[in-house]
């Protein structure tokens, strides 16, 4: 059970945004134009930071639901996704999706365990200044969407069809506020 | 010496600021998000928000919005900057309410993982008074300060040295509100 009285049955973030629908917009408007609006990075590869953040901070609410979005958005690729999830290191992504996943793991430990080499490892993979910015600012607003989730305890559905129906919306439609 | 951002960022804006100029599509929710949670007053006081703010940053040692918010924090407690000091340091002992203190206890806990918090450090909040909403935006400022922190961090964000810097910016957050109108406007102290 949540911990403040939330909307029964609604799972995660949904819950909390239509308990306070004030805070709950700009939380949405942050999501969607990061992970939809314009940038070099594919919503697929966005989907697929969040995800990896998310995974790393043990928020298994936010972990199922962008991998779900980002299997969608990657379509036949999907499995990148696991691999990921997996073993990043391993895993077939490209390099510099990798030295960009690198970044997000370190702001997802703290800001300022991202040192020099960790930026020029992206560069050399032809990372953009864009590509860098926009990488930080995802991995920070998970660490903060993550805490949110898991620091109300809000609802955190087991079945796995749940997930793979709100990736689908959020790989369609994007991230748009529930009405409470 | 001041470190350099590790992007070129096309401003010398310090702060989060030179950050959301370099994209303002991404701060503009931000300042909104900042807005609502730090200048409300119902439940919890603008000085009590920026003291959870101030509380968090500290502990994710990030120098410049520990200062920046201490700063504004100040403001609102009519100059009591010892106060603002106890609470980054021992806020146990602090002169704040025990409704605070088990407020910046739960903050604490956010800061490390949303999963450190318990049943029991809700029970305490609750205890002392907090309300549903209360929680709630202790545990979204928390988080969102998490985000802030890194963000600032992340990018090496550039922190003046010069510390009588830092109250003429929180003045201008005081009188105007956070938001890209901050960018539009001569930066504070330069």
């Amino acid at each position: 059970m949540a911990h403040i009285k939330v909307e029964v049955g609604v799972p995660g973030i949904r819950s909390l945004v239509m308990f306070r629908p004030e805070t709950g917009k700009p939380l949405y408007e942050l999501a969607q134009v990061l992970l939809r609006g314009p940038s070099t990075l594919s919503p697929a590869e966005r989907e697929l930071i969040a995800a990896y953040v998310s995974f790393r901070n043990n928020c298994g609410f936010c972990m199922n639901s962008h991998a779900a979005a980002a299997r969608c958005l990657y379509g036949d690729e999907k499995s990148i996704v696991d691999d990921v999830l997996a073993d990043m290191q391993q895993s077939g992504v490209s390099p510099k999706i990798k030295a960009l996943l690198n970044i997000a793991g370190k702001v997802q430990v703290l800001g300022k365990e991202v040192h020099e080499e960790d930026i020029a490892l992206a560069r050399k993979y032809a990372a953009t200044d864009r590509e860098i910015h926009d990488t930080v600012l995802i991995a920070a607003a998970f660490s903060m969407f993550n805490r949110y989730v898991d620091g109300l305890a809000s609802w955190t559905p087991d079945d796995p069809a749940a997930y793979a129906e709100m990736g689908q919306r959020m790989a369609d439609k994007g991230y748009v506020i529930p009405k409470p | 010496m001041e470190r350099e951002p590790h992007i070129n960022l096309g401003n010398n804006f310090p702060g989060i600021r030179g950050l959301m100029a370099f994209r303002e599509d991404t701060a503009a929710p931000m300042g909104e998000l900042a807005n609502i949670l730090l200048r409300d007053s119902i439940g919890l006081t603008p000085a009590e928000r920026e003291l959870i703010g101030t509380y968090v940053s500290n502990l994710n040692d990030c120098f410049y919005c520990d200062q920046s918010h201490g700063e504004i924090a100040c403001i609102y407690l009519d100059g009591n900057r010892e106060l603002v000091d106890q609470v980054r340091t021992d806020y146990e002992h602090a002169d704040i309410s025990d409704k605070l203190k088990s407020l910046l206890n739960l903050a604490g806990k956010v800061q490390q993982s949303g999963k450190a918090v318990t049943k029991s450090d809700i029970a305490y909040a609750k205890l002392n008074g907090a309300s549903d909403r209360d929680i709630h935006d202790t545990v979204l400022i928390a988080a969102a300060f998490c985000m802030f922190n890194r963000y600032v961090d992340g990018l090496s964000a550039r922190v003046p040295a010069d510390l009588s810097s830092y109250p003429l910016r929180a003045r201008q957050i005081v009188e105007t509100g956070y938001g890209n109108h901050i960018l539009h406007t001569k930066q504070p102290g330069t």
